[in-house]
């Protein structure tokens, strides 16, 4: 038995280290500079770190702005999508309609067409609408990305939540609205959470919309992206760390949401 | 329950907020002349634009870098909804090329004329007219392709063969020296999904075996010079096809001799100037060609302030800050402005490899692709595709040379394009023998 | 009456919304794929099928799919599981299992490259374990199984974290009481496993699937970062028509092509692991 704990704590352990190791790695990238990239064979400690590329990356003009633009296109991002994608969620689980299959084929084929290939008649339809170069035109394309997501993912939780519990509110007397706001919204909410940081997280890391779809109001990404192709390694390391760090930092704040999904199961 | 209520509102709320907020926005900030630039887009470059160039400039613009491939969309949104943001654009001749043809581009031929006296080069005024009878973008600055050495390569050259002088054999010996004393292949070219191989094959091999690009496509000089090419790669560094930028390799040393444009390999030079020399690109059989890069400055149609993006373009093409944009950014003046003595190591090393190449005795001026349209991608894929397919997956040179010579005549017809130096000049599209 | 509309009412804004921002691009793209000049035709399919790099795209794409997406969900299923049986520290884990779920393929791809590149980590550890005197290239044109493999292991990294979450959201609607009562009555874990777990995970495991499968073909950032030009895949060479070559019909051609595998690797899924119709009601 203990031996057979031993392994499985092994097993957690090693796929621990598998998904932080390789992060380890870039942010020596990032604050090795020069140096450390170019060296051979490579330290997998810092010899001496210096933060003096990922300061330059915050001095930059404008990196602020756009961290604040980020952030207020995920936010958006995020209501959209869930106030879109769970009452349809809720239909796909709850009810059999026709036109339901071709539905879900409809949602998923903002993910099925390579945004990017799209750019050119989406930026014209953004202009026509008013919405190029806001943070809101952004969001909006976003919450399109997101959707999938919001839809799919919320329907699977729907769908796991009985419906018997649904129809003994039904007949207590609850309403169906009413029915599935005491009964159904509580236990799905920690899903519902979790649909939304997918949501913020794919805001956050989509690039092609949001530089095509903006000029002076550019998301952090797609501001870094513009000056990262060009940069020498070490830049783009940490670059990368940058891109990576706000959304490591952002699950982590939101983890009572991700875990609540647990608290559930242990009841 | 209230949760969800308050979600809601909240959310209605914080949209309605913004909805309102970017309603005011465009009107709270047309002042601003945005500046988009495919150039300089690296953020230290980015802030020397900003902060030294623009300095003393009439009007301050906003200066948004963005990559080529957005660049290009956008501009044809705006165009497309007449509806424009942009109101000054810098790019490089390629890619300012695909706007020409659907009326992007406004004629600045009075600006031409007031800028007379800055002695912009004909030939360089006449590339910003892309075949046509007006001005559509002035000239803003020049760089070319060079190529550079770590010193550890140099115990390696072959016999009597100067640097500066080099020919493509020569080139080829000294990589195999390399190759067959050390087991390292040292020879780079940027070869990857973001380098700039195509020109190497359009403006220095080709025209130096065969004398032309297009015209001599397919000739015998051709099917050898491929040959000779795939005997040569065999000493290049098999991550050639990762490089986009050979500094990186060459500081790293995973490189030792490396071809690729002055700005892809500048960080190199003056980040470690003494381990490098610079030359020119090597020779071959009809001299030692090279190509001009030539960066503009246009103005879109329609562009909300085209007074201010003048009186910008005046200003950039002073010497004095052709001069300051030189010492800054390492992309060399477009007008006659003479360099200071005070470069930096670095930048000297570009200027004694630019000059070398074009005071050559043998050199041979090959032009950027000219009247090409939007077509002037798919001229690059033919020559990569034909790169591919000879000296990649060991293709018979003369069968893919027919191949493509098909590909590329179609391609020169359907663009109507009559044939640039140095090929010799065709009336009507530009023949493939 | 009210019945037979409720799901369209539900449905209606998220459709309206697409249709709005989404379909009307969409389908100027499609037309724009079938389109040479002002006439119909089936041109741009022609070119891109006639492309040097068609084919390999189309096998790569296939390969990379096939190779990463059933190893993610058995990853997936196992580490949910797993997750399960974790005593003490489970928020943690379950924090840093969750953490790819963060990061863009794009950064994904850097972080990959510092790993894998010639003076990358793992040359270097392989160095320090004495196991080789100089680097050694995996990521180039003659090394393709190293590349693909490469290719493999960045991409289970960065995205087995969201099959991972869709399950665990599964997974905690499987009441505990069904497996504990199973065991009761001498079911083997794997028996538990098998008949219990995995058929109740069933809608959670075709979201999953689908999800992935979708952004699988999607998938370039990666690819382009680690592989440069060595490895054409459909979707790369959708943006080097689009951007480099500039020919926007070609382009949308290669999108329809991976919209229509998308599509279809759905449609399979749909009916493969479609729920039973007791469990929907």
């Amino acid at each position: 038995m203990t031996l057979r704990r031993g392994i499985f704590l092994s097993g957690v352990a090693t796929l621990c280290a598998w998904t932080l190791v390789p992060i380890w790695l870039i942010a020596l990238g990032a604050v090795g500079g020069r140096a450390a990239v170019d060296s051979w064979p490579k330290s997998f400690w810092p010899g001496s770190a210096s933060f003096a590329t990922l300061g330059s990356f915050l001095a930059i003009d404008g990196v602020w702005t756009a961290t604040l633009t980020s952030l207020e296109v995920a936010v958006l991002c995020m209501i959209f999508s869930i106030l879109l994608g769970a009452p349809a969620g809720y239909a796909l689980a709850r009810y059999s309609f026709r036109g339901a299959t071709a539905y879900r084929l409809l949602i998923l084929l903002t993910r099925a067409f390579p945004v990017g290939i799209l750019a050119l008649p989406l930026t014209v339809s953004f202009i026509r609408l008013g919405l190029y170069d806001t943070p809101v035109g952004v969001a909006l394309i976003h919450a399109a990305l997101a959707l999938p997501f919001a839809v799919l993912v919320s329907a699977s939780l729907f769908q796991g939540i009985p419906r018997e519990l649904e129809e003994a509110a039904w007949v207590f007397g609850c309403s169906r609205p009413r029915a599935f706001l005491r009964v159904v919204v509580p236990l799905a909410l920690p899903g519902i959470a979790a649909t939304a940081i997918f949501a913020f997280v794919i805001s956050w890391n989509e690039v092609f919309a949001a530089s095509v779809l903006t000029v002076r109001h550019r998301t952090l990404t797609a501001y870094l992206l513009a000056v990262l192709s060009e940069s020498p390694l070490h830049v783009q390391f940490a670059g990368g760390l940058m891109l990576i760090v706000p959304s490591v930092v952002f699950i982590f704040l939101v983890r009572k949401h991700l875990f609540s999904m647990w608290g559930i199961a242990n009841r | 329950m209230n949760r969800r209520d308050f979600c809601i509102r909240s959310a209605t709320a914080a949209a309605g907020a913004l909805l309102g907020q970017t309603a005011l926005s465009p009107a709270a900030r047309a002042a601003d002349l945005v500046w988009l630039s495919t150039q300089l887009r690296p953020i230290e470059e980015a802030s020397k634009v900003r902060q030294v160039i623009l300095k003393g400039a009439p009007v301050q613009p906003v200066y948004v870098v963005d990559e080529p491939a957005p660049f290009t969309v956008r501009l044809e949104a705006e165009l497309k909804t007449n509806h424009h943001t942009t109101s000054l654009i810098g790019a490089l001749h390629g890619e300012l090329q695909p706007l020409a043809p659907i009326g992007g581009l406004a004629p600045l031929d009075d600006l031409a004329a007031r800028l007379k006296d800055r002695g912009i080069p004909d030939k360089l005024m006449a590339l910003g007219r892309f075949g046509t009878a007006h001005q559509l973008y002035i000239p803003w600055m020049q760089a070319t392709y060079f190529m550079a050495a770590n010193r550890k390569a140099l115990p390696y050259l072959p016999a009597g063969a100067d640097i500066n002088a080099l020919t493509y054999d020569q080139l080829g010996h000294w990589a195999a020296n390399i190759a067959a004393k050390t087991g390292r292949r040292m020879l780079g070219f940027p070869a990857g999904p973001k380098g700039l191989m195509h020109r190497f094959f359009e403006g220095f091999l080709y025209p130096s075996y065969t004398g032309g690009v297009v015209t001599p496509f397919r000739s015998p000089e051709a099917a050898a010079m491929w040959e000779k090419f795939a005997a040569m790669w065999k000493s290049v560094n098999p991550n050639s096809t990762n490089y986009n930028f050979m500094q990186e390799p060459l500081l790293t040393g995973d490189v030792w001799i490396g071809f690729d444009h002055v700005a892809r390999l500048l960080d190199a030079l003056t980040h470690m100037p003494d381990q490098f020399v610079t030359f020119p690109a090597p020779a071959g059989p009809k001299g030692r060609a090279y190509m001009p890069v030539i960066a503009g400055l246009a103005i879109p149609t329609g562009a909300p302030d085209p007074k201010g993006a003048a009186a910008l373009i005046e200003y950039l093409t002073q010497p004095a800050t052709q001069i300051t944009t030189a010492r800054e950014v390492g992309f060399f003046p477009v007008v006659n402005a003479k360099l200071p003595a005070d470069l930096s190591p670095g930048l000297k090393l570009a200027v004694s490899a630019i000059n070398a190449t074009q005071s050559a005795h043998d050199a041979l001026p090959s032009l950027l692709p000219l009247g090409l349209g939007a077509k002037g991608g798919e001229f690059d894929k033919v020559f990569l595709d034909t790169f591919q397919l000879i000296v990649l997956r060991g293709g018979k040179p003369a069968a893919v040379l027919d191949r493509q010579a098909a590909v590329l005549r179609k391609l020169m017809v359907e663009a109507a394009a009559p044939c640039w130096a140095p090929d010799a000049p065709s009336t009507g599209a530009c023949p493939v023998l | 009456m009210r019945k037979t509309l409720a799901p369209y009412l539900l449905i209606a804004p998220s459709l309206l919304f697409l249709a709005v921002l989404f379909l009307v691009p969409l389908v100027q793209t499609i037309r724009l794929a079938f389109r040479a000049g002002q006439a119909w035709s089936l041109g741009n399919f022609a070119r891109m099928a006639n492309d040097l790099n068609f084919s390999d795209a189309v096998l790569n794409t296939f390969r990379i799919v096939l190779i990463v997406v059933p190893l993610q969900l058995l990853l997936a299923i196992g580490m949910s599981l797993m997750l399960r049986h974790i005593r003490r520290g489970r928020d943690l884990v379950l924090w840093i299992w969750s953490i790819p779920l963060g990061i863009s393929d794009l950064a994904a791809g850097l972080v990959w490259l510092a790993i894998l590149n010639d003076r990358g980590y793992l040359n270097s550890a392989l160095f320090d374990l004495g196991l080789i005197s100089a680097p050694h290239s995996y990521l180039t044109y003659e090394t393709p199984a190293a590349l693909l493999g490469a290719i493999v292991l960045a991409e289970l990294w960065r995205a087995t974290a969201i099959v991972l979450v869709v399950l665990v959201a599964g997974l905690q609607l499987v009441p505990k009481e069904y497996a504990e009562a199973a065991s009761v009555f001498g079911a083997s874990p794997w028996q538990i496993f098998r008949r219990v777990t995995l058929p109740l995970l069933r809608p959670s495991i075709q979201t999953a699937l689908i999800l992935r499968t979708v952004l699988a073909f999607e998938m370039f950032a990666i690819v382009l970062a680690l592989g440069g030009r060595n490895m054409p895949v459909l979707v790369s060479e959708a943006y080097n028509w689009q951007y480099a070559n500039q020919d926007y019909g070609v382009a949308a051609a290669y999108a329809v092509v991976v919209m229509l595998l998308s599509l279809a690797a759905t449609l399979v899924y749909l009916r493969v692991l479609r729920t039973p119709p007791e469990q929907l009601a």
